[in-house]
């Protein structure tokens, strides 16, 4: 084993002072350099596919921003009209906004400036991507838990900022497509009660679509919220190297150690290497796969529009939810309430990102567990967070597929007002039974490994006694696997204790602790567990297989 | 041995199971779950064959040279592949040739690069698990202590809790500070009004077929004709055309008086709002605001393309499937002397989506 | 034996057989399949078309049509005053004859021959005046000429692309019903379907949209059919869905195999290999230098 901490003192074998090259040491004099980083350089980091989706969020970013340069130098936020006359001859004289002819001149004129925009906008759908992904990992492996809630609300917080930075940057060309969004977008505004005229008016300097929207987008979409993702981006960062990175569960992993590789030299190389291969992939994306062809949509004008209009993929659940949605509104004391259009857009994400946000709170409630939690949990152990995780994704998927239900009809040659309505009943009805069908999957995988644990791994060979009798051989587990399946915790309901104690007293409660009591027993009643006793008593019995 | 006695050499419980462990057999008896420590290490090829280490060396360089070949690759093609070439590609399609090539250019040179490095750290790089103690992220009661001390001296030195009087002018202010960073941008916009209650059309604005730039005639709109219609003065505000366009586009289509439902009151503002049956309805949903314009000229449904809202124009253009919430508006219109279509008056209720102060 | 009867017991072989079997029958009905020609656009017919054509029409459409065209409730409407261009693209794309009860008649590849569906066309423009087969001239669009595409364009998205979406390639309408694809279709039932309106599909007569209006818009749909994707693959042209399915499968599923070579352990060696060389070398394995 090496050393991984600094010896003190900084005196080598020799007896002097190190010898350090001379600009490090100018740097040391004036930023105390070889304090700052000593315990940095090989700080270790532990080793499996999926701790690397978070950093297929962070390099996609690294692109975005690169890329978003280029095209910065280009495009032209302005929404004047003008004629077009560039070299994209079926638009040649049409009228259109400065954005968008800006759009078509990077495209068509500038060299590169295809594959900038291209690069852009997959690496874009790869970022939100990977952001999603990444949460669903954290969320099934319990790492949002003590002491990483922080970090958690960080990562939400940056999911979030990225659907509205890629919501503007898309509607920044000013095409037919995203244009229609910003209308839609337009038309939720103006359904908030008492504010949602003047919020309106205000984004849009006057009527929709005014003159001031697309550079004020510019703004937002260039400088105030990549500001903010760089900066969430380095705290969220900052606590993963303080807190040091979470672990399965495993020989010589425990939870009060982190048993990885170095990060000089594997993690740079391994992580600048992904990083590298993240950009291949994207830029072989971008010279070999067409994405938002603009040209192929026209400028934007509020009395056109093209059957089969979605927005990007992470903005699909809300165009779902809307498409979905009842025609409800009220007309009440000369106002008017649209639930139609309310409900959707704000209620329906507004659950659950609040849900998603408050998770770990919410799970701390109902365990009552405050330690620190270093150590993943595999998900089959954890199955009613499971569930929920699944529900959630179904839930979520349903709304997706509803935004696209035009796009099904036409392709499967199915009636849209059907589909509408089978997705209404989905929507509630699907999170329902994946809650339910992942539970018991778990449940079944806690049995399989209780199975392995105690009578081994089946191997499909099969012996013959002289008698004729069948067996099939099983190899015990390795110790080291035996502890892999049951170093986690088995997670048990709640105990209230009795109503009074001896003396007559009543148990302090309240409503919450009751609530509590309930929840925990629903989520960890089932919960399957291997005994060290089970496992002598087989082995007592059995001898050898 | 007979027939019937196999080899039992390679079956699992002789060959002493898989994974190390310095578990013993006596603490395995005691707690056979307990945690057998770090496996010992396994080599790699690598590592022990120097001839599979320099070939690893020979990969890891190749790569990286074809990274460079890229990266000199993408600007040999940008300068000299133009940017106006196309070339069709069976599978690919007709493809913009420069683009193609600076994608495959810098896309294989960043993949050789990241590969590379991987390569490297998987076969030549240490791989020697380490283990780093972790220490619980709560501060020990020494720091605790002396940061509590220092801050309660600090505050003690302010006179912060001495002096109430600054205390709450203090507060007062800092809750104040925030407010002139929204007031200021009181200037964004102006105040709707009753902008969202008006568009272009007046009493006698002629309906004007942006295909052809001409007035609309009746006869130009028989059953089953779908025609659009703007209003005249739109040329006339360039610098507003498209927001006046956004609330005034108009769809113009005919209708037999027969096809008309509803109660005898509705079929009468109906037909009267129309001119023998030629009627103008706003072309912008009532839902948030796409242009519906999908006509089915036998079933005279209206359907809206961004969420499927239908509207039946036989029954005042009622909501009968979708989100939206109310009836497309119908805009009034007459014959002009020349026998042009013109409105009788603007819309007789807001056009578009919905919002709070509507009624 | 020679090596194809070798294999005759291959399990393979019969899929080669039946690939072989759907290749050629793909390739007859290729050839051999009638394609759609184009009419002679002409409003003159003679009299003996004219019989031929209510001939063919009492024995093919009657049943839904009526015996003189005047329609039968709740089966086929009254064909009376359609117009010859009615028939021609009906008949043209195969929608007509109907085949089954549905939302839509969907275009199949047609019954007919051009000149019986010229003859149908005469018998029907003969029991009432409609529109007639548009002369040639009418629908010769040039895809390379700019200002024809780029006006066709501006039009197409004004009347046309919020049922056939912007590039031509369709979109839902109410109750299982559909506007179809026209990545297919002929110049000539392309300006016969404005023309005439069939089904659900609005009526463009000549004074809402001139014939040259529809020409400029056939130019550009020819132009979205052969015109380039710079950019690379189109995904089927249906914008933001396929590109996001396109990013949750194939480039999730390929950015996850980099993750998991970058932390497999695939170099280990393996337990014979460690053995031979400590046998070979007499060192210690685990003894990383």
């Amino acid at each position: 084993m090496s050393a991984t901490h600094a010896p003190v003192g900084g005196a080598s074998a020799d007896n002097g002072p190190v010898k350090t090259d001379p600009v490090s040491t100018w740097a040391d004099e004036r930023l105390g350099i070889y304090k700052g980083t000593k315990n940095l350089i090989r700080k270790v980091f532990p080793d499996h596919w999926s701790f690397l989706l978070g950093e297929i969020a962070l390099f996609s970013f690294i692109l975005i921003l690169l890329s978003g340069v280029f095209l910065t130098l280009w495009f032209n936020p302005s929404m004047g009209e003008v004629e077009y006359h560039g070299s994209y001859l079926p638009l040649q004289g049409v009228s259109m906004s400065e954005a968008y002819a800006s759009t078509l001149h990077i495209s068509f004129d500038v060299r590169a400036g295809l594959l900038m925009r291209q690069v852009h906008h997959w690496a874009a759908l790869i970022f939100i991507m990977a952001i999603m992904v990444h949460m669903l990992r954290i969320f099934f492996t319990g790492a949002f838990r003590k002491p990483r809630e922080i970090n958690w609300l960080i990562g939400f917080t940056l999911m979030v900022l990225g659907l509205l930075e890629g919501f503007a940057g898309y509607s920044l060309p000013d095409d037919l497509l995203s244009g229609t969004g910003l209308r839609i977008a337009s038309g939720v505004i103006l359904s908030i009660p008492i504010v949602g005229t003047y919020v309106s008016y205000f984004l849009f300097g006057g009527d929709f679509p005014g003159h001031d929207f697309i550079p004020r987008l510019f703004t937002i979409h260039v400088l105030l919220i990549p500001a903010l993702i760089v900066g969430l981006v380095t705290a969220h960062l900052i606590l993963v190297f303080v807190q040091k990175h979470t672990q399965w569960a495993g020989p010589g992993k425990t939870n009060e150690n982190v048993v990885g590789l170095p990060l000089l030299p594997v993690y740079t190389a391994k992580a600048g290497g992904f990083m590298f291969v993240i950009f291949g992939v994207v830029f072989l994306l971008a010279g070999l796969v067409q994405i938002n062809p603009i040209w192929a949509y026209g400028p934007y004008t509020p009395d056109q529009i093209s059957a089969g209009s979605q927005p990007d993929w992470y903005i699909g659940f809300l165009e779902g939810s809307l498409r979905m949605m009842p025609n409800w509104e009220w007309n009440i004391w000369g106002h008017t309430l649209s639930f139609n259009v309310l409900i959707p857009s704000l209620v329906v994400p507004g659950i659950l990102f609040t849900g998603l946000a408050l998770w770990p709170f919410f799970e701390q409630w109902v365990t009552g567990d405050k330690r620190e939690h270093h150590l993943l949990d595999r998900p089959r152990n954890r199955p009613t967070r499971t569930g929920i995780g699944v529900a959630g994704i179904t839930f979520y998927g349903v709304l997706w597929l509803g935004g696209g239900n035009d796009i099904i009809a036409t392709h499967f040659h199915l009636s849209v007002e059907a589909l509408t309505w089978t997705f209404r009943v989905l929507v509630f009805l699907g999170p329902v039974i994946a809650f339910w069908c992942t539970k018991r999957i778990a449940l079944g995988l806690q049995r399989r490994d209780k199975d392995k644990v105690l009578h081994g791994r089946e191997t499909g060979i099969i012996k013959v006694s002289l008698g004729g009798e069948f067996t099939e051989v099983h190899e015990p587990l390795s110790a080291g696997e035996r502890y892999r399946l049951t170093a986690h915790e088995v997670q048990k309901p709640l105990e209230l204790g009795p109503a009074t104690d001896e003396n007559g007293v009543e148990r302090p409660g309240n409503r919450a602790l009751k609530l509590r009591a309930r929840a925990s027993q629903a989520m960890f009643s089932d919960n399957v567990e291997t005994t060290v006793e089970e496992y002598k008593e087989l082995e007592a019995g059995h001898g050898h297989h | 041995m007979t027939d019937r006695d196999m080899e039992t050499d390679h079956l699992p419980e002789n060959t002493g199971g898989a994974g190390h462990g310095t578990l013993t057999k006596d603490a395995a008896a005691e707690n056979p779950f307990q945690d057998p420590g770090l496996p010992a290490y396994r080599p790699r090829v690598t590592d022990l064959d120097p001839k599979a280490a320099k070939r690893a060396e020979r990969q890891v360089a190749l790569l990286f040279l074809v990274s460079i070949v890229g990266i000199i690759g993408s600007m040999v093609c940008y300068t000299f592949v133009p940017n106006d070439r196309v070339h069709t590609f069976t599978g690919l399609g007709t493809v913009n040739m420069n683009n193609l090539a600076l994608g495959l250019c810098l896309g294989f040179a960043f993949l050789a690069m990241g590969g590379g490095a991987i390569h490297w750290a998987r076969t030549l790089m240490t791989d020697v698990d380490l283990v780093q103690e972790r220490h619980p992220m709560k501060s020990d009661a020494e720091s605790t202590a002396f940061a509590v001390s220092e801050f309660k001296q600090g505050v003690a030195d302010s006179g912060f809790t001495k002096y109430p009087l600054i205390r709450r002018s203090l507060l007062t202010a800092m809750l104040l500070l925030p407010l002139p960073a929204v007031w200021l941008l009181r200037d964004l916009g102006p105040l709707p009004n009753d902008n969202l209650r008006h568009t272009l059309w007046a009493p006698g604005e002629k309906l004007v077929n942006p295909n052809t730039g001409q007035p609309l005639k009746a006869s130009d709109v028989p059953t089953g004709t779908l025609a659009l219609a703007n209003p005249a003065a739109l040329a006339d505000d360039p610098e507003n055309r498209i927001d006046n366009l956004a609330k005034a586009a108009v769809l113009v289509v005919r209708l037999p008086q027969e096809a008309l439902k509803g109660s005898e009151e509705q079929k009468k503002k109906q037909w009267d709002w129309s001119v023998d049956g030629v009627m103008a309805f706003s072309k912008i949903c009532t839902h948030v605001g796409c242009p519906v314009a999908l006509y089915e000229q036998q079933t005279h449904h209206m359907l809206c393309p961004c969420h499927q809202s239908t509207f039946d124009l036989s029954d005042d253009g009622k909501v009968i499937f979708g989100p939206a919430a109310r009836s497309l508006p119908q805009l009034p219109i007459t014959v002009d002397a020349d026998g042009n279509l013109v409105a009788v008056s603007d819309f007789r209720e807001p056009v578009g989506p919905s919002f709070w102060e509507r009624g | 034996m020679n090596t194809l009867s070798a294999r005759r017991r291959h399990p393979l072989a019969a899929f080669v057989v039946l690939f072989f079997a759907l290749a050629m029958i793909g390739a007859a009905y290729a050839t051999l399949g009638s394609s759609t020609a184009s009419a002679a656009g002409s409003s003159t017919y003679t009299a003996d078309q004219i019989a031929n054509g209510q001939k063919l029409f009492q024995s093919s459409c009657s049943s839904c049509h009526n015996m003189n065209g005047q329609g039968v409730q709740g089966s086929g409407p009254s064909l009376i005053g359609v117009g010859a261009a009615a028939v021609d693209f009906q008949v043209g794309t195969g929608r007509m004859p109907a085949q089954q009860i549905g939302p839509q008649a969907p275009s199949k590849p047609p019954v007919f021959t051009q000149d019986e569906i010229d003859d149908m066309a005469a018998y029907i423009s003969s029991l009432g005046a409609g529109p007639a087969v548009p002369d040639p001239a009418l629908y010769a669009a040039d895809p390379n000429n700019a200002a024809s595409v780029s006006n066709g364009g501006v039009l197409f998205r004004s009347n046309c692309s919020q049922c056939h979406n912007v590039a031509g390639a369709g979109g839902a309408l109410t109750d299982g019903k559909f506007a179809p694809s026209l990545k297919q279709t002929s110049p000539q039932h392309i300006y016969e379907a404005m023309l005439t309106g069939p089904q659900n599909m609005p009526i463009f007569n000549d004074n809402v949209m001139s014939p040259q209006d529809k020409k400029d818009i056939i130019a550009y749909l020819l132009q979205t059919r052969t015109g380039p994707n710079p950019g690379g693959l189109d995904l089927g042209s249906i914008g933001p869905v396929s590109e996001g399915l396109f990013v949750w499968t194939i480039v999730l599923g390929l950015l996850i195999v980099f993750a998991c070579w970058i932390g497999a352990h695939t170099t280990k060696a393996s337990r014979a290999r460690v053995a031979h060389f400590e046998a070979t070398t007499g060192k210690d394995a685990t003894d990383n230098d």
